[in-house]
């Protein structure tokens, strides 16, 4: 039976790594991540959990550990943050390209410069284009249940690629809130036994991992991991339908908030939506046919889904919580707009660039939001493409 | 997923390689043929050889071949020409040659 609990996101996820209870866990600390190795070797001290705990030296060791724990054939999983993230660079497109199912739980930080420990996407979207799947949380609550997701899909045979468990640093990380927790028994079942076919420690059945491809293997190669990467949207979809009659929550690769009739849509990724759809209801009090397109799966990136959900509004808002230094906009506006236009749906989009560093995202900026893109359609009043919300000038 | 490594070549199509690349055979180094990279060659030269086997040890590519305790002349498909053997050989029984 479900258990109602309150827990900040940290311990929703440590707690959800003891229930699953993965054979390794390398792992280096980085604010705002730090509880979640802190806790689990808590855990582990306790006698509630038998991982292997491996304390490295930076996160470069946490990543290449972790792959090569999962090459082994150990279930295995790391957790950072920022810097982290981006120390693991090299490793993390290796952790794909060998087709390691393995996890990481990113807790959303900025990256500098300026030198800040708080909440944006910057670190996530940087490593937007390794191959890793990367599913973003709205709260706690959705912290805990992609991570008892994340395995069944990595694992999965026709997907074995990495899985990124993303929620934001501090807003959700370290927020108390109230979640139900599945019972350990529950959770031992839907994730199940790891049983590789192929692993390292395998004797008789020898195999390389990693090997040196030429010229001739490389472009072959990318398109298959590209196919397993455009696979995994199904399986995605799947362990979420499986989930459900589990647990009862439904997810999908994103959410519609209030979007059946909408005519204008702001799409937002992660702890913000959670604003956005407080300010949604207001404003459908108000008479406003507003809703909010909530993005869960950044990676594979459900291109034409969203084409779909966004074709019968007027005009939509795209958050970016990350600015992207392309000049042009921000890494989601980028995707989104490029996924409007493949796929014919020609409606009016604002890109506006919001919470950078930690700066709070309000219910008022959301009314403002909604406001620029009513006037846009009703009075022609053109907003400024791809602005800064909050920003003093 | 276990394929045979030798079903797999250039005209492969994307679809029937393996994940990752990932390789299920062992020592398939052999096929690599490492000494084509050579730009200057080790000599052996028998008659001033004691068979210490110094050299053996020394090789990272594990190009000199011993049989019943005896080295024979270089593997040259391997041998990358490096010359860390030619400088260990106590008696000048290994010399280096410009190019392959």
């Amino acid at each position: 039976m479900a258990r109602k609990d309150r827990m900040s996101g940290n311990e929703a996820t440590a707690y959800a790594i003891r229930q699953v209870n993965p054979d390794v866990m390398p792992a280096f600390p980085i604010t705002p991540s730090t509880e979640i190795p802190q806790m689990v070797s808590n855990y582990i001290a306790n006698g509630q959990m038998d991982t292997e705990f491996i304390p490295v030296e930076s996160e470069h060791s946490s990543m290449s550990a972790t792959i090569g724990a999962q090459a082994a054939g150990a279930r295995s999983l790391t957790a950072t943050s920022s810097a982290g993230l981006a120390l693991m660079w090299e490793e993390l497109l290796l952790a794909a390209s060998n087709r390691m199912p393995c996890v990481l739980t990113l807790v959303n930080r900025t990256l500098s410069g300026p030198i800040n420990i708080n909440c944006d996407h910057t670190d996530g979207m940087g490593a937007r284009d390794t191959g890793w799947i990367q599913i973003y949380a709205e709260n706690n609550q959705e912290a805990y249940d992609n991570f008892i997701m994340a395995y069944p899909i990595a694992e999965n045979k026709e997907v074995r690629l990495p899985v990124m468990v993303c929620q934001d640093g501090f807003i959700t990380s370290h927020a108390v809130e109230n979640i139900e927790l599945l019972e350990d028994e529950q959770v031992k079942n839907f994730v199940g036994e790891y049983e590789p076919e192929e692993y390292l420690l395998n004797p008789g059945k020898p195999i390389a991992v990693g090997p040196y491809a030429i010229s001739n293997y490389v472009m072959e190669a990318r398109k298959a991991q590209e196919m397993a990467l455009e696979k995994s949207k199904e399986v995605i979809l799947q362990v979420a339908a499986d989930f459900e009659k589990m647990a009862g929550r439904h997810y999908g690769l994103f959410e519609e908030y209030r979007c059946e009739d909408a005519d204008y849509i702001m799409m937002i990724m992660g702890s913000a939506a959670g604003t956005a759809k407080e300010a949604v209801d207001a404003l459908r009090e108000q008479g406003k046919k507003v809703g909010i397109l909530k993005l869960r799966v950044f990676r594979p990136f459900p291109a034409k889904e969203i084409a779909m959900a966004l074709k019968n509004c007027k005009a939509a808002a795209i958050m970016d919580r990350c600015e992207s230094y392309n000049t042009n906009g921000g890494p989601l506006a980028s995707e989104v707009n490029a996924a409007l236009f493949r796929n014919k749906v020609m409606i009016e989009t604002v890109n506006y660039v919001y919470g950078l560093g930690g700066r709070d995202f309000t219910v008022n900026h959301v009314f403002d939001v909604f406001n620029e893109l009513e006037q846009l359609i009703e009075n022609g009043i053109e907003p400024e493409q791809y602005q800064y919300i909050g920003l003093r000038k | 997923m276990r394929s045979d490594v030798n079903k797999i070549n250039e005209q492969t199509p994307y679809q029937d390689l393996t994940e990752g690349l990932q390789m299920f055979a062992s020592a398939t180094s052999v096929e690599f043929n490492t000494g084509e990279w050579r730009t200057d060659t080790p000599v052996y030269l028998k008659d001033k050889c004691k068979q210490c086997l110094l050299c053996v040890p020394t090789c990272p590519d594990s190009s000199i071949p011993v049989v019943n305790k005896k080295r024979l002349d270089f593997d040259y498909d391997h041998c990358k020409g490096c010359g860390i053997c030619a400088k260990n050989c106590p008696f000048g029984a290994i010399v280096m040659r410009e190019g392959r």
